[in-house]
């Protein structure tokens, strides 16, 4: 009886040397969770979704800031791209524990502002720190500001762009006097004649792209396309369907023309298109800008990247998104943290010409014109990409790796590949449209 | 595993008298306090949502926003059952369902079987069949979208190697079937396969012995000894295989994306597209509650069926 009461005395008195150990090692952590408060872990708390080449790039900017500012700390996490870190995002900043400054895609912010997620930039501190209006690519800074009220701070213009092989090009004849461009397209005739030209000097392909398994694009590429013709597919913050019959048939069929006529593959996915171009047996490939980073590891493989030319419209469209620095709306953020937020904010736009590495055109207009930057080619090739930039329509549903995208991506690679005709296929946009635009919105917009 | 000791069944319990005694309170607390920490996780951790998902299914409740939001009765989920894509996302689960199950149950015993009569290297058989299972379907995906890539990827180039025509593994919705499905068999039959070992190991060699003797061929002794006596394995198997097919995300939102033209997208991924990337918390709560009746259904039906069986050939 003893020896069982000696044993219990000890299995408990274990037990509770264990527990406490455990308590003591977390303590912070674990009374602040418990309490649902966010442990101030560092002076500036940084979410953010970039990994490869832009994560690479943003540690150094981190790094930088770090080095400028010693008495701050940053703590920056790293979040799946897309769906999993907007998710996490919001819920985060609903339930009051949010981060001091984040990433937002533009294309996402309409909602992220609508759902009362943000800080007014006007209250961050930012305009006395030098962060005015016309220090910005106008485009971005328009897509910045919600119902009259800025949210966001654009830190890039990520346009779709025009990659293309400079010896299949010059073999081609597609390359100007200076050898560092391409002679001028003026139109669909004459863009698809280089297509075509490039085609022949391939021996395989005249373009590539990401079609299958990949919405996204799909939808960049048309948006940019039918953006030459027409308006917004929806107006009225996402409420109206206001598609051209007309232009958008039209769009499809020069989408078709390229891909039936064999001028491109109308099957391919990321990593064949990649396969095809890197290998130069694809003159031209098209994609965003943040492609480059990858291509430069290609030995002896020389590319060049240029905005789109216009294609059925008079002027040059660029389908584009942006990156943009926010600060989640924390009732509870102190006003000191606060202004480390908006330091660090800063810092990030005076750092951008390390981000441009990555492709981007910086938004910040002090670097967009300094020699940092200029001396980056190709990335000061297809600046004006980011004055013409087209963004998704603002609605609760638009935006970067949203459902939206996937929906009528998905019927956008239907008519790419050739499965249904112009006709059908805006049709089917049209019914893809109807889903969203009578769906009942998650918050109002305004 | 649960599931594996499932696979020998249990002794009836013989004496009634006995079960209808209650047992001591010592004994019953000690019962409570041994599944407590079961108990506590299972509250805490299914029935808890599942209660929340119920409430949420009735509200225009968002990700976005703290709170429930308003109340909108029924309407989440009449609007559920008339979205025609919510039923072809659920038609899409029941066709993985339909292509998958039947082939990993076959494949699954044939494996097990000829396993099971090597004289020689069981265990490398046993291991090597079982591996795919514990590989993360992640990186599974990783590697049949690379060997599926159109052009340039190994399977593709086989085919048009053999002068055959090279299937559009993910451009087409059959293709991207025929992909998903090769995949999946490769993955997950391992864990099949595991249960029909297990249960091979319980039937008494001197069966097999006997039948020898009156001149049983290895097949005949394999029809009429090993698959009637694996009948209640096989029963378990296709019940669990049915579930879990059912439940199917992963690989073809990693494969496919739910593509081409979301032809492929099965109903979880319905969910999680209207649930968490457009934020519509309630309707994909509404979404789920229909999907989770669906499956208790079939799992109740199944079971219903299982006893009216026992207890008809009991009687």
């Amino acid at each position: 009886m003893s020896g069982a009461m000696a044993r219990r005395r000890f299995l408990g008195l274990g037990a509770g040397a264990v527990l406490g150990a455990g308590l003591a090692a977390c303590s912070s952590p674990l009374a602040s969770g418990l309490a649902g408060a966010q442990p101030d872990t560092a002076d500036v708390i940084f979410w953010n979704l970039f990994t490869g080449g832009d994560g690479a790039n943003m540690v150094l900017m981190e790094q930088d800031f770090r080095k400028s500012h010693p008495g701050v700390s940053v703590e920056a996490t790293i979040l799946s791209w897309g769906n999993p870190y907007y998710t996490k995002l919001a819920l985060a900043t609903a339930s009051g524990t949010p981060p001091d400054v984040g990433i937002s895609h533009l294309s996402r912010l309409p909602l992220l502002a609508a759902a009362g997620l943000l800080t007014p930039v006007s209250e961050t501190g930012l305009a006395d720190l030098g962060v005015t209006p016309d220090r910005f690519t106008p485009a971005a800074w328009q897509k910045a500001t919600v119902g009259g009220t800025t949210y966001a701070v654009p830190l890039d213009t990520h346009p779709f762009v025009l990659f293309y092989n400079v010896d299949l090009a010059r073999k081609a004849g597609l390359l100007n006097a200076a050898g560092d461009g391409l002679k001028p397209m003026r139109n669909a005739a004459d863009f698809t004649d280089a297509v075509r030209a490039m085609k022949d000097a391939s021996g395989r392909y005249g373009a590539v792209m990401s079609i299958t398994a990949d919405p996204a694009t799909a939808w960049r590429y048309f948006s940019m396309v039918y953006s030459g013709l027409a308006g917004p597919v929806v107006t009225d913050s996402g409420t109206k369907i206001s598609v051209d019959d007309a232009a958008m048939q039209e769009a499809f069929a020069f989408l078709q023309s390229l891909t039936k006529g064999g001028l491109m593959p109308s099957v391919l996915n990321g990593s064949g298109a990649n396969a095809l171009f890197s290998t130069g047996k694809a003159g031209f490939l098209f994609d965003g800008e943040w492609q480059i980073p990858s291509y430069r590891l290609v030995k002896d493989f020389h590319f060049n990247v240029v905005p789109f030319p216009a294609l059925l419209g008079p002027k040059p469209v660029a389908y584009a998104d942006s990156h943009a620095l926010v600060i989640p709306h924390n009732p509870n953020r102190s006003a000191g943290r606060t202004r480390h937020a908006a330091q660090f904010v800063k810092s990030l736009l005076d750092d951008s010409a390390v981000w441009a590495h990555g492709g981007h055109v910086p938004a910040w207009l002090p670097t967009q014109r300094s020699t940092a930057f200029l001396d980056q080619s190709p990335q000061r090739n297809y600046v004006q990409a980011a004055f013409t930039a087209q963004y998704d329509p603002p609605a609760w549903y638009t935006g970067a790796g949203s459902d939206f995208q996937n929906t009528v991506g998905a019927t956008i690679i239907e008519a790419l590949s050739g499965r249904t005709s112009p006709k059908k296929a805006t049709a089917a946009m049209r019914a893809d449209l109807k889903r969203y635009t009578t769906a009942r919105p998650p918050v109002t917009m305004k | 595993m649960t599931t594996v000791a499932a696979t020998r069944p249990a002794p009836e319990p013989l004496a009634p008298a006995a079960a209808s005694a209650p047992p001591p309170g010592s004994e019953r607390r000690a019962g409570l306090l041994l599944s407590a920490p079961f108990l506590i996780v299972y509250l805490l951790f299914l029935v808890g949502p599942l209660a929340v998902g119920i409430v949420l299914s009735f509200f225009n409740t968002t990700t976005v926003k703290s709170g429930l939001g308003g109340w909108v009765g029924v309407s989440n989920y009449s609007k559920v059952l008339q979205d025609s894509l919510f039923w072809d996302a659920m038609w899409h689960s029941v066709l993985f369902t339909l292509f998958t199950t039947p082939p990993l149950v076959v494949l699954a015993l044939a494996a097990a079987v000829l396993a099971h009569r090597m004289p020689r290297g069981r265990v490398f058989y046993r291991v090597a069949f079982f591996a795919p299972y514990v590989v993360p379907s992640s990186v599974v995906a990783l590697i049949f979208l690379w060997m599926y890539t159109p052009q340039v990827g190994l399977i593709t180039k086989l085919f048009s190697g053999l002068g055959l025509p090279v299937p559009d593994f993910l451009g087409s919705t059959s293709g991207g079937w025929t992909a998903v499905v090769l995949m999946t068999l490769w993955w997950t039959f391992g864990f099949n396969f595991v249960l029909y070992t297990a249960a091979l190991q319980d039937v008494p060699p001197d069966v097999y012995e006997a039948a020898a003797i009156d001149g049983a061929g290895p097949w005949q002794q394999i029809r009429l000894i090993t698959v009637p006596l694996l009948a209640p394995t096989t029963s378990l198997v296709l019940i669990l295989q049915i579930l879990a097919s059912l439940k199917v995300f992963d690989q073809i939102y990693l494969l496919l994306g739910g593509g081409p033209n979301q032809s492929t997208r099965p109903v979880i991924e319905y969910i999680y597209d209207t649930g968490f990337t457009s934020y519509r918390g309630g309707y994909g709560a509404a979404a789920t509650m229909v999907y989770f009746v669906i499956i208790v259904a079939v799992s109740a039906a199944w079971y219903g069926l299982r006893r009216w069986r026992a207890t008809s050939t009991a009687a």
